[in-house]
Parts: C-alpha cells; sequence; structure tokens
C-alpha cells in the first residue's frame, strides 16, 4: 500500500490546546507541495494557514469547516493515488489524537519557567530536542516569548529551543538591566549562564536581532549562528511612530492600529493579541521603563547603537530575513548584510516574518542551523 | 505571573498591594478586622464574606472595624479623603446606602465642583450588589442606576478576576469618588490574574467577544448570562459581540457605538430594575447617536420591576436569564429592515 500522511492540526503557541478549521483552501484531488497553504485555522490569539508537511494527493477532507479539533486532531489525509478508499477509511477510523503533551517528555514539561538571573525574575520556555546546540529566541521592542508561536514547536523537533521574555517584557520582572544594547546583550548571556547554556544559535526579531548581533562582537563565544528577522542594529532608520505609539497606547482603541503597523495584513491582529498587549502594558512600571527603552535604543528617533555593521569579519554564519512591506525596521537595510550573509526577502509580509511567512521562516533557519 | 484567582481574592489582593505601596490607603468597615470589640488578629472574620482576610495581620490598625453605623464611617471616609487619605470603606450590601446618602450623593460627589477644582476626595466605597444569594429584597439589589444619575461619582462594576483586580487598583488611585459594585454571585468565579500590580483605566468598556450580527451591551453577572447566550447563538449561526462596560460613569459610549455601527442590531442587558437602568440610557444614547446604523429595535433584558423576591424559584425567574437573552438577540434580527 502507497504512503498515507496525516494533515493535522498544529501546535501554535505554548498555550494552544485546539484550533478552530475556518476553510479548506485546496479541494480533493489537488496535488500538494511541500508548505502550499492547505486551511485556515483559528485559535484565541491569532489565524493563520497550515501549510502541508510533505507533498502528497489530497485523497480526504476530514475536518468540516467552523469545526473545533484539538492539537494533532486528523484533519485530512494525503496519499498516492493507488491507495484505495478503504484503507483510506481506515486510516481516518484508526487515527488516534495523541493526548495533548504526553507523546514526549519535553512536552510534559511545564510550558513556562521562571529564573532569577541578577536578581531579576526571568520567564523562559525550554522545550525540543534533548541534543544539540540549542536555539534561543530572543523577541523585539515591547514583544514577548509568545512572538515565537509558530515557530518553537516547529524548530524543537529537530533541536532543543528556549525563548525567553527579556528584562521588563512578557511575564518577566518589569526591571531593566540598563537601556543599551549591550546592556541587554551582556543579559542575554548572564541568562545563558544561569541555565547552563554556554553557547546557542540565535534568533533575533527587530531589537532582539541586535542584541544578537552585538552578543556576537561581545561575547562570541555564546554565538554559533545568528537568524535574524526585521533586525534592528543595521542602520540608523527605525519608526519611532511605532515604538512611542506602542509605550503611549493605554486603550485598544489607541494601540490597534499602532499593532496594525507590524502586519502587511491588519486582519491578523486579533481581539485577544491587543488584550494580552494591553494586559503586559498594564502593569505598573511598564510604561515608564518602555519609555526609558525607547530613549535608550532610539534617542532623536534614530537606532543609536549598530552592531550589525560590525559583523563583517566576526565569521559567524548570518541568516537574514525581512518582510518587504516592513514599517518598522525597513527593508532597504538588508543592503548592510555583513559579506557572506543569506539575505531573504519576502514579498507581501510586513514587520513579523516569523508569524507571516512562518512555514518559510523555520525551513530558512532549520537550513541556517542545520537540521 | 498569572494564575487562577477568585474574584474575592482578586479584591483582597489589590488591597493588599496598593496598601503596601501607598501608606494613605486605609479601609474602614463592619467586621472587616474581626468585628468590634474583638481582637481582631484572632478570630479575623475580614468582612461578611472574608474578602478582606489576612489584611489586618499584614497592614495592622490601617484597617478600621467600625460600628454598625454606615452613616458614621461613611461620612468618616469621605472626610478623610478629603484631608489627603485613600481611604477604602467596605458597605457589605449597596441596600445599605440609603442610611448614608447625603454623605455621597451631595458631600463627595460635589466638593470637586463646589471648591472650584481645589478638593479631591479619592474615596472608594465598596458594596456588593445584585440578586441570586437567597438574601431576599434589602441585601439582592443592583442599584448601579442610583449612582450613576449623579454626576461627581464614578461607577464600578466588573465581570472578571482580572478586571475587578485592576479596576480596583485604578478606583483607589483615582482622585474621586468611585462607587465600586461587586457581584456577590461572581465572588467564587476564578480567573487568570498577573501577580503584579495593574491599573485598569475607568471609562473603558471591554469588547469580550467579536461578532457581526448583532450587540449585546451589559455588565457584571450579566456578561456571563450574554457569554452563555452567545454560545448557543452561533450554534444557530448567529454571532453576537459583547461589551462588557466595566465601568458605568464614566461611560464608554464609543466602543459602545462602534459595536452597534458595526452590527446595526442591539440588545441591552441589565439586571438593574428597568425603569431608567443602565440598558435604558445606553438604547437611549444609541438611538440619539446612531439612529442611522439600526437595523431593527433595540431590545431590553432586565428584571420585572419589582423587588428581589424571597422565594428561591421566583428569585431564579427574576434574574435575566441566557434564554432571555437569546431570544431578546432572535427578536431583534427578526425584526425592522433585512
Amino acid at each position: 500500500m502507497g504512503t498515507i500522511t496525516p494533515i493535522v492540526m498544529p501546535k501554535w503557541g505554548l498555550s494552544m490546546q485546539e484550533g478552530t478549521v475556518n476553510a479548506w483552501l485546496v479541494d480533493v484531488g489537488t496535488q500538494i507541495t511541500v508548505g502550499m497553504p492547505i486551511l485556515d485555522v483559528e485559535t484565541d490569539k491569532i489565524a493563520n494557514a497550515v501549510e502541508a508537511p510533505d507533498a502528497g494527493l489530497l485523497r480526504r477532507r476530514v475536518a468540516t469547516e467552523g469545526e473545533v479539533f484539538p492539537v494533532k486532531a486528523l484533519l485530512g489525509v494525503l496519499a498516492d493515488k493507488d491507495v484505495s478508499e478503504a484503507d483510506i477509511d481506515a486510516f481516518v477510523a484508526n487515527f488516534v489524537v495523541p493526548a495533548a503533551d504526553a507523546d514526549d517528555a519535553a512536552d510534559a514539561a511545564p510550558a513556562y519557567q521562571y529564573i532569577d538571573v541578577d536578581g531579576l525574575r526571568i520567564r523562559y520556555a525550554r522545550r525540543g530536542a534533548a541534543q544539540g546546540t540549542p536555539v534561543l529566541f530572543i523577541h523585539g521592542f515591547g514583544g514577548d516569548l509568545d512572538n515565537w508561536l509558530f515557530n518553537i514547536d516547529a524548530i524543537g523537533d529537530k533541536h532543543p529551543v528556549i525563548a525567553i521574555d527579556l528584562p521588563g517584557h512578557g511575564q518577566s520582572a518589569v526591571k531593566l538591566p540598563g537601556t543599551s544594547l549591550q546592556a541587554l546583550a551582556d543579559f542575554v548571556g548572564r541568562f545563558m549562564a544561569v541555565i547552563d547554556v554556554p553557547q546557542a544559535h540565535l534568533v533575533g526579531h527587530s531589537v532582539g536581532g541586535a542584541i544578537a548581533a552585538q552578543m556576537v562582537l561581545s561575547q562570541p563565544q555564546r554565538v554559533a549562528s545568528l537568524s535574524l528577522i526585521g533586525s534592528a542594529g543595521f542602520g540608523p532608520e527605525i519608526n519611532t511612530g511605532y515604538t512611542d505609539g506602542f509605550t503611549r497606547a493605554a486603550s485598544r482603541r489607541e494601540l490597534k492600529p499602532v499593532l496594525e503597523l507590524l502586519f502587511k495584513d491588519p486582519s491578523l491582529v486579533s481581539r485577544q493579541m491587543i488584550d494580552d498587549v494591553l494586559k503586559y502594558k498594564r502593569l505598573d512600571g511598564v510604561t515608564e521603563l518602555l519609555t526609558a527603552l525607547g530613549t535608550g535604543l532610539f534617542e532623536g528617533g534614530r537606532q543609536v547603537a549598530q552592531p550589525g555593521l560590525a559583523l563583517a569579519g566576526a565569521s559567524k554564519p548570518v541568516l537574514m530575513m525581512w518582510g518587504k512591506d516592513d514599517q518598522i525596521v525597513p527593508v532597504g537595510h538588508t543592503a548592510h548584510a555583513p559579506p557572506g550573509a543569506t539575505v531573504e526577502v519576502f514579498d507581501g509580509v510586513g514587520h513579523m516574518a516569523q508569524m507571516e511567512r512562518a512555514g518559510d521562516v523555520n525551513r530558512l533557519i532549520l537550513r541556517h542551523v542545520g537540521d | 505571573m498569572a494564575r487562577k484567582l477568585s474574584m474575592k481574592m482578586a479584591i483582597n489582593e489589590a488591597i493588599d498591594q496598593e496598601m503596601a505601596r501607598d501608606p494613605s490607603v486605609i479601609m474602614m468597615g463592619e467586621d472587616i478586622v474581626g468585628g468590634a470589640g474583638c481582637k481582631g488578629e484572632e478570630d479575623a472574620w475580614g468582612g461578611v464574606l472574608g474578602v478582606t482576610k489576612g489584611l489586618y495581620a499584614k497592614h495592622g490598625a490601617r484597617l478600621l472595624d467600625t460600628p454598625l453605623s454606615e452613616s458614621a464611617y461613611v461620612g468618616a471616609a469621605i472626610g478623610a479623603a478629603a484631608c489627603g487619605m485613600r481611604p477604602i470603606a467596605e458597605l457589605m450590601f449597596i441596600d445599605f446606602m440609603g442610611v448614608c446618602f447625603d454623605q455621597i450623593y451631595n458631600q463627595a460627589a460635589k466638593f470637586r465642583y463646589m471648591f472650584g477644582g481645589k478638593a479631591e476626595t479619592p474615596v472608594v466605597i465598596r458594596a456588593m450588589v445584585g440578586a441570586g444569594f437567597r438574601a431576599a429584597a434589602q441585601h439582592s439589589q443592583m442599584l448601579t442606576p442610583v449612582f450613576t444619575h449623579i454626576p461627581g461619582l464614578k461607577v464600578v462594576c466588573p465581570s472578571t478576576p482580572y478586571d475587578t483586580k485592576g479596576l480596583l487598583i485604578q478606583s483607589i488611585r483615582d482622585n474621586d469618588p468611585v462607587i465600586f459594585c461587586e457581584h456577590k454571585s461572581l465572588y467564587a468565579v476564578e480567573g487568570d490574574v498577573p501577580e503584579s500590580s495593574y491599573a485598569i483605566p475607568l471609562g473603558e468598556a471591554n469588547v469580550v467577544r467579536e461578532g457581526k450580527h448583532c450587540s449585546i451591551v451589559t455588565y457584571g453577572l450579566m456578561v456571563h448570562r450574554a457569554l452563555d447566550a452567545a454560545a448557543t447563538l452561533a450554534k444557530e449561526g448567529v454571532e453576537v459581540e459583547i461589551v462588557d462596560l466595566r465601568t458605568l460613569s464614566p461611560l464608554d459610549m464609543d466602543t459602545v457605538l462602534d459595536s452597534v455601527t458595526k452590527t446595526g442590531r442591539l440588545v441591552c442587558v441589565d439586571e438593574a430594575n428597568p425603569r431608567c437602568n443602565i440598558g435604558a440610557d445606553i438604547a437611549a444614547q444609541v438611538c440619539m447617536q446612531a439612529f442611522g446604523a439600526l437595523k431593527a429595535q433595540i431590545e431590553q433584558v432586565s428584571p420585572p420591576h419589582t423587588p428581589v423576591p424571597f422565594s428561591p424559584t421566583l428569585e431564579d425567574l427574576y434574574i435575566p436569564s441566557a434564554g432571555q437573552v437569546a431570544d431578546a438577540v432572535r427578536r431583534t434580527l427578526k425584526g425592522g429592515k433585512h
């Protein structure tokens, strides 16, 4: 009998338990290629397309549009032409949804952990493969580790993954070790020391990318490679209308247009996403902290430090990914990539390529860090 | 870090954190420590339902057990606020406001205006509201409209533990008198609440569910009834949007109007008696400001215009149900232009 490949409900983010199938994007009988969007799924956080895990012929739509399915539930079946309908019936009937988070030891670990680093309580997630050099995700200004909800598990299939809430961000302590890239880079290095990770592949988004680049300069021994997305630190331009607006916005009404700047398709900004950001911004001290950080990093409306420009000769592999329609950090900064860097620009993508083009970003990172 | 907390414990934590942050925050009420004349710490009541339990051990004499005289301690709290303290007065049941009403509506609410903006009265008066507690007509009322009627008072009525903590912290920090209404049937409801302090601005509604067919505007316990109705209606292909007002004065009409402009239909759900309640006010304002957006008649779901019955069967029938809310949505969907 030919190969049968299940299409299952993906797990986007550490807290995702279930998702709603909004729409099928392909008909039965369509020849699917790897990475092709095959159906739209919505969670309480975000809506996105599920991409084909493998190539094959779509033989069966198991999931009905509008219905809710748990993570890893069977949504559809890919199979060769010569597989009989009866075999597919049997496959569907015998498919067992793995119990949530019980299929491997890493998944059974708590989704989030907390650790004290230099007196600051830091939240992080550590998951994925047991062996290998870990991949460390560093978010940007005002972000948190949930910015990586489409990436953590995909990369974790092959590598150990760690994602940090930077100090003053997410659910880490509302306190900064300093307002310079250098201070933040030093802190991430201290964090790696405390959790006993001597070296990692760094994946940085926006200011997180600039922090990663700074780490290459000041503590190269901690860095195996750099994967940068819409990264700061490669030129002076920065949309401080975004960073100031993000800092100032106190209500849903003010915040929504600001968050919409992040995406090419503003409808990706969900009610839940706005709610989560507001919950963070309402914490005592966050507005003052973001004001101080914004001033430290972007004094006078320009990026104060540009460590990316000093990467030439650092002999670390660099992957640079950018949305062509990035409204926060201009895509033109790819011109300042160090010699030998791999540069990928995505059409129709804004500042959040790791969410807007998750499948491509994940594949590029996996190729960059070595499958 | 967020963890599950009941609304009751969210209130406790908000008061605890504000007392720790600001030494001018004090609390007064009946039996909030140990009952007048008792030793307090050892035999603490923590209020009639234990909301303030444990706070006396941490903050000592800043929690004052008062005699059974609302007119005395509410007046004392308002006076202390006018003199620079940030008192929280706990009134047990909002039904008892009558005996101390001069202090509230004719004094506290007026100071800022009558002293040319030079006087501030940062007092919070907390009280339980609502029916469902088998406590009969004198301990079960939803008197929110009595207070929204009076300029100078802010009125809050949260529906979740998260909102309760953030709104109470903001109410304590606010420089005007705030009537903080806690639905007793929600005290045990649990939800995610961050450990850190945070403040939710007063006067900002929350869209708790998005939908395109009909808006439900409500607050307090009725938010949960509306959510239940929405789940039923979703199975019929009807997607309702639910606006939780959270703060009743000032009122976030912008969010209400945005929602009604989007859906074209409005159901107001209010546990307060129907004459001149919050829902009636919302309906009137929508008619005046967004009449052109309405595709059908506005529906109102409220209890009957009677005191809350003592009979458990009748009390359950008195409180608006999810079924009544769903029926009101179906009526407005059938009505009007298509």
